[in-house]
């Protein structure tokens, strides 16, 4: 059905159940919002998008009020628009408002919100009572006296990745956002996904900045500093640079890291193939020799923090593959190292990276050769990499496109999808398929994994047998899944497991703004750079077969073993 | 006589922890008269009384009745409203204290018109008389078989629980109200949906104020048609009100609606002590207009009311002498609020500490023009936009005080310069 209404005297035909919010935007006005998010809970506690509604007392909120037939809405009153700055003003007097000082400066909901209400100054005295600030992890910085009350942290943590970390504390003017009781986020579960940084409007959580340690290294001449690049990256760091979102930038972003002075520029694709390689032998072995099933994969570090904090008895479960990062890491300092005759001590490995829990775990006491030699030396996310190019004044559009560097830089189809939900599963049942049943596949793709349903399953034929498998993103859905195994009620055998919504194209470092469409069109990219790559299954990497026949030996030998599996630890909760 | 007993008269006359003495008062034979005897329409007499909830903000009570009566689902709340925690108000408490059994009368009679299961009494944690003897009536009434399964041996089964307040006004709000009935922390949620489809544990749900469940028995006895006589056009029945401040005789009175707050003023509450001048009378509570002298010839009525664009409907009358000071008042009004606001919504949670600040730069005298346009402009946009009934109410004082007794405020200028 559809209901008519007038906005500021046009009228206007929209579906019903549409919100006035909705409405307008489709009418071409956008009535200002801050608390809103457009995947997350309506909350409506800013009160900034609130319109006057004829015949109704007091303002509405646009953004959980439905049209109605013959409403009359008008969105930009004296009164109305005096309401918003009243408001915004209110927040900037409880606001650590020093913006050039502040991660968020030109990239900030509230910032944005004063320029466009044209606040040039504010009637209210300034309130805020200094707290400190959590930097008590390598992953995220919480600082209260940027945060603006909104809750969309809140309400990812809880809702979207079920794991409910943070809450508000207090009441009335002395609410704080934080960790029961204040404590820091390190004392409390969390995963260091980092869900809460990309949806806060403010500079109230952000990742932790290593872009002055990455340019000191470049500086160095001490040190042989090599980058290693994710698979979600190639599709989003021309977004954080102004491009549309799902633009494929791969080969620029080669061109743009050397002209940052990166020494080799690799693709972690590369050990994302290696990782197929060496879990789905894990996977047959365990299926051949009834070991613990079912395996689940081990490449999202948001998904072992959680099990190790929540599922501590399933940890057998894992699969014990480092991820691609870790074994990139542990690859550059020993193969890349001997090849070309360099002293490990002076590689520096810089990884970007669409997460925030890729700096936890690269911090990771058992990711090196030893405490104080870590194989990767510093994870970037994607807007810190891209904050180093706008640094750096890189004209990225204009840029030449150029080639990853060997040996880690020849990599397949199956590789580019590990960025998305599906991806490794799909990348994992190309090649085993074609191992256990020695056949190529007739059809490569498994669509029955791919898309944004929470939890996918699909059967394969292994051998003559028929296998279940599946595929959860968020941690919610990993929950459920966490839950069948623990229960010993999981009827699959392999399972893939992404801590973000949409896998890593929605990871928790992504470019500000995320949402179920830049996800969608993030994840079609993907899709399609797998499509256009000549090699599209892992086992057919020549150059993975040349490390396995020059250094490693086979999968899971000895020295696989050594260097790219690892263990998990149950973690003390609180 | 200007009073009218109809929810009061059994005040002091009985024992409040006897069943006996209620039931030997007509207590319960409205139940009984409704579930058994003439089998009459309960839903229809209510719209025929026109009854309002006595809560605050007057709304009709047959439309929250009929619209829980119609929801299918197996799981149905009916939740009395007993945290009175605005300053001002006691009234709840006296019936609470004096006539237990009407309220738990009146919530029966409800749930069983709507098809509830389950009720529960939310009382102020500090009305510590009021708790015992609300626990023992509901003892007594599961005893005589008023709640419980099979009440009185008929097909219907209600039981009711109470529970204590979280100490935090802003729990008597319909939604923070649930919550914390809920385990949770007492913030309001956003609506629509409203309690009657989505309430308490996500089941419809009806909530009114212990005064409005106690009218229900009372229509049932004498007919909608009947009740809806007595009162006025808006506004029928008699209202419980809770007289204080400056007067010689405070208390709970019961009147009709209609009586002007002067009347009310002048005979029950027996006038100013000391023969001093009235300055001013504050309606509803911390939340409600403060009126001069020369409104009062006002009679009590909801559309009267509603002319402060408030909820003034609880039935506060606080009586000030010339001895006041607005910004005493003001400044305490919003030092309750700023404590009290549960923080969620930024209009409310940020705009208490600078209604605050600017108040006390009128009591210090530093005030400028400026100042007093940004407190007139604040109190309304706290008014017109916060979430809930605090934040949108709290400044009523202050936009009242704004047009009454403006002078006051330019009296304190430091200077007239703009
Ligand atoms: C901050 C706040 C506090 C309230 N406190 C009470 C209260 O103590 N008792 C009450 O009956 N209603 C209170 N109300 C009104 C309730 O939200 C609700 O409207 C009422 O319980 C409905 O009952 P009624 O329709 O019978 O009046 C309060 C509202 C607000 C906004
Ligand atoms: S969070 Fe936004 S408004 Fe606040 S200091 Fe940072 S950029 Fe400025
Ligand atoms: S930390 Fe950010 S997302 Fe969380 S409530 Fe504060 S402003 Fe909102
Ligand atoms: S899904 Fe990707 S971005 Fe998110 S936590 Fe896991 S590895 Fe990091
Ligand atoms: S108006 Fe005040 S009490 Fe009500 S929701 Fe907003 S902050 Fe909470």
């Amino acid at each position: 059905m559809m209901v008519n209404l007038k906005i500021n005297n046009i009228d206007v035909t929209v579906p019903e159940n549409t919100t006035i919010l909705d409405a307008a935007k489709a009418n071409n006005i956008a009535i200002p919002t801050l608390c809103y998010y457009p995947d997350l809970r309506i909350n409506s506690d800013c009160r900034i998008c609130s319109v006057e509604i004829v015949g109704k007392k007091g303002l509405s909120t646009s953004c959980s009020t439905l049209v109605t037939e013959g409403m009359q809405v008008k969105t930009h009153t004296p009164r109305v628009i005096n309401a918003r700055k009243t408001i915004t003003e209110l927040l900037l007097a409880n606001h650590d408002a020093d913006c050039t000082a502040c991660a968020k400066n030109m990239n900030c909901e509230l910032q944005k919100l004063a320029n466009v209400l044209g606040i040039d100054e504010n009637r209210f005295a300034r309130v805020l009572e200094v707290r400190p600030i959590d930097d008590h992890n390598p992953s995220l910085i919480r600082n209260s006296n940027r945060c603006i009350k909104c809750g969309r942290c809140i309400d990812v943590c809880r809702n979207i990745q079920g794991v409910n970390v943070l809450e508000a504390m207090n009441r009335g003017h002395d609410i704080l956002i934080s960790p029961p009781f204040g404590k820091y986020l390190s004392d409390e579960f969390c995963t260091f996904c980092g869900q809460c940084s990309s949806v806060c409007p403010v500079g109230a959580i952000i990742e932790k900045d290593e872009t002055a340690t990455v340019w000191n290294a470049l500086h160095d001449p001490q040190k042989h500093v090599i980058v290693q690049v994710a698979p979600a990256i190639r599709v989003s760091l021309g977004e954080e640079l102004g491009q549309k979102p799902g633009t494929i930038v791969t080969g620029k972003l080669v061109a743009a890291l050397k002209l940052l002075g990166f020494t080799k520029v690799f693709d972690t694709d590369f050990t994302a193939d290696l990782t197929i390689i060496e879990e789905g032998s894990e996977l047959i072995k365990r299926i051949t020799t009834g070991g613990v099933l079912p395996m689940t994969t081990s490449c999202c570090p948001g998904w072992i923090n959680f099990a190790e904090t929540y599922y501590p008895e399933i940890l057998d479960h894992i699969s014990s593959c480092k991820s691609p990062q870790q074994m990139f890491g542990a690859l550059a300092k020993t193969y890349y190292a001997q090849k070309e005759n360099i002293d490990p001590a002076s590689i520096f490995v810089v990884s970007i990276m669409p997460c925030t829990a890729k700096k936890y775990e690269a911090k990771r006491s058992e990711m090196g050769s030893t405490e104080n030699n870590l194989d990767v030396d510093v994870v970037l996310t994607t807007r810190e990499a891209g904050k180093m190019l706008r640094q750096m004044g890189v004209e990225f559009e204009n840029l030449s496109e150029m080639e990853f560097d060997k040996p880690f830089g020849t990599t397949t189809g199956a590789a580019a999808i590990f960025g998305t939900t599906g991806g490794v599963m799909e990348a994992a049942l190309r090649t085993v398929y074609e191992i256990v049943n020695k056949k190529p596949l007739a059809v490569l793709d498994f669509v029955e994994v791919r898309g944004m349903k929470g939890i996918k399953e699909a059967s394969v034929d292994l051998g003559g047998k028929t296998v279940k498998v599946a595929v959860a993103h968020t941690l919610a859905n990993a929950k459920i899944i966490a839950e069948q195994i623990k229960n010993h009620e999981s009827p699959y055998a392999f399972i893939e497991v992404m801590c973000c919504p949409g896998g890593c194209i929605g990871g928790g470092g992504q470019p500000y703004g995320t949402i179920s469409k830049t996800r969608t069109d993030r994840l079609a990219s993907l899709y399609a750079v797998d499509v256009a790559m000549p090699l599209r299954k892992s086992h057919e990497n020549p150059d993975i077969n040349k490390l396995y026949s020059d250094f490693l030996g086979s999968p899971l030998a000895k020295l696989s073993h050594e260097l790219l599996h690892t263990k998990y630890q149950p973690k003390r909760r609180h | 006589m200007i009073e009218k007993k109809i929810i009061s008269k059994r005040f002091d006359k009985i024992d409040p922890y006897s069943i006996a003495d209620y039931i030997a008062t007509g207590g319960y034979k409205p139940l009984i008269k409704a579930m058994t005897g003439e089998r009459i329409d309960i839903l229809s007499e209510v719209e025929k009384s026109r009854l309002r909830g006595r809560g605050g903000a007057g709304f009709p009570v047959a439309i929250k009745m009929m619209a829980l009566a119609k929801e299918a689902a197996s799981v149905k709340y009916i939740v009395c409203n007993a945290d009175e925690g605005e300053p001002g108000n006691f009234k709840d408490r006296a019936i609470m204290e004096k006539d237990p059994h009407s309220i738990l009368e009146g919530m029966i009679i409800t749930a069983y018109a709507t098809r509830a299961t389950k009720g529960y009494i939310y009382i102020r944690c500090e009305y510590d008389k009021s708790i015992e003897i609300m626990r023992h009536a509901v003892d007594e009434a599961r005893k005589n078989h008023f709640l419980g399964l099979k009440i009185d041996k008929i097909d219907f089964d209600f039981d009711i629980e109470i529970r204590l307040g979280a100490g935090s006004y802003v729990c008597g709000e319909e939604f923070a109200l649930l919550e914390s009935i809920e385990g949770k922390t007492g913030r309001t949620r956003v609506k629509p949906p409203f309690p009657t489809s989505v309430g308490l544990f996500g089941k419809p749900t009806e909530i009114n104020n212990v005064e409005t469940f106690a009218n229900i028995p009372v229509i049932v006895d004498m007919g909608g048609d009947e009740f809806a006589k007595i009162g006025t056009k808006s506004s029928t029945g008699t209202k419980l009100l809770s007289l204080s401040g400056n007067v010689n005789n405070k208390g709970v009175y019961e009147i009709p609606f209609g009586i002007p707050i002067k009347t009310v003023i002048d005979e029950l509450g027996g006038g100013v002590p000391d023969s001093r001048a009235l300055k001013m009378v504050q309606l509803g509570g911390a939340c409600g207009p403060i009126i001069p002298r020369y409104l009062l010839d006002m009679i009590i009525d909801f559309d009267r009311f509603d002319e402060f664009e408030s909820k003034t409907g609880s039935g506060a009358i606080i009586v000030m002498d010339d001895r006041w000071d607005i910004f005493d008042i003001l400044l305490r009004n919003v030092d309750f609020f700023k404590h009290e606001s549960c923080g969620k919504c930024a209009p409310c949670r940020e705009g208490h500490n600078q209604l605050a600040r600017l108040l006390r730069k009128f009591t210090d005298r530093k005030a400028t023009v400026k100042d007093l346009i940004s407190i007139e402009s604040l109190a309304r946009v706290m008014h017109q936009t916060s979430l809930c009934g605090l934040g949108q109410t709290s400044p009523t004082s202050i936009i009242s005080t704004l047009r009454y007794f403006r002078e006051d405020y330019i009296d304190r200028l430091e200077s007239l310069e703009v």
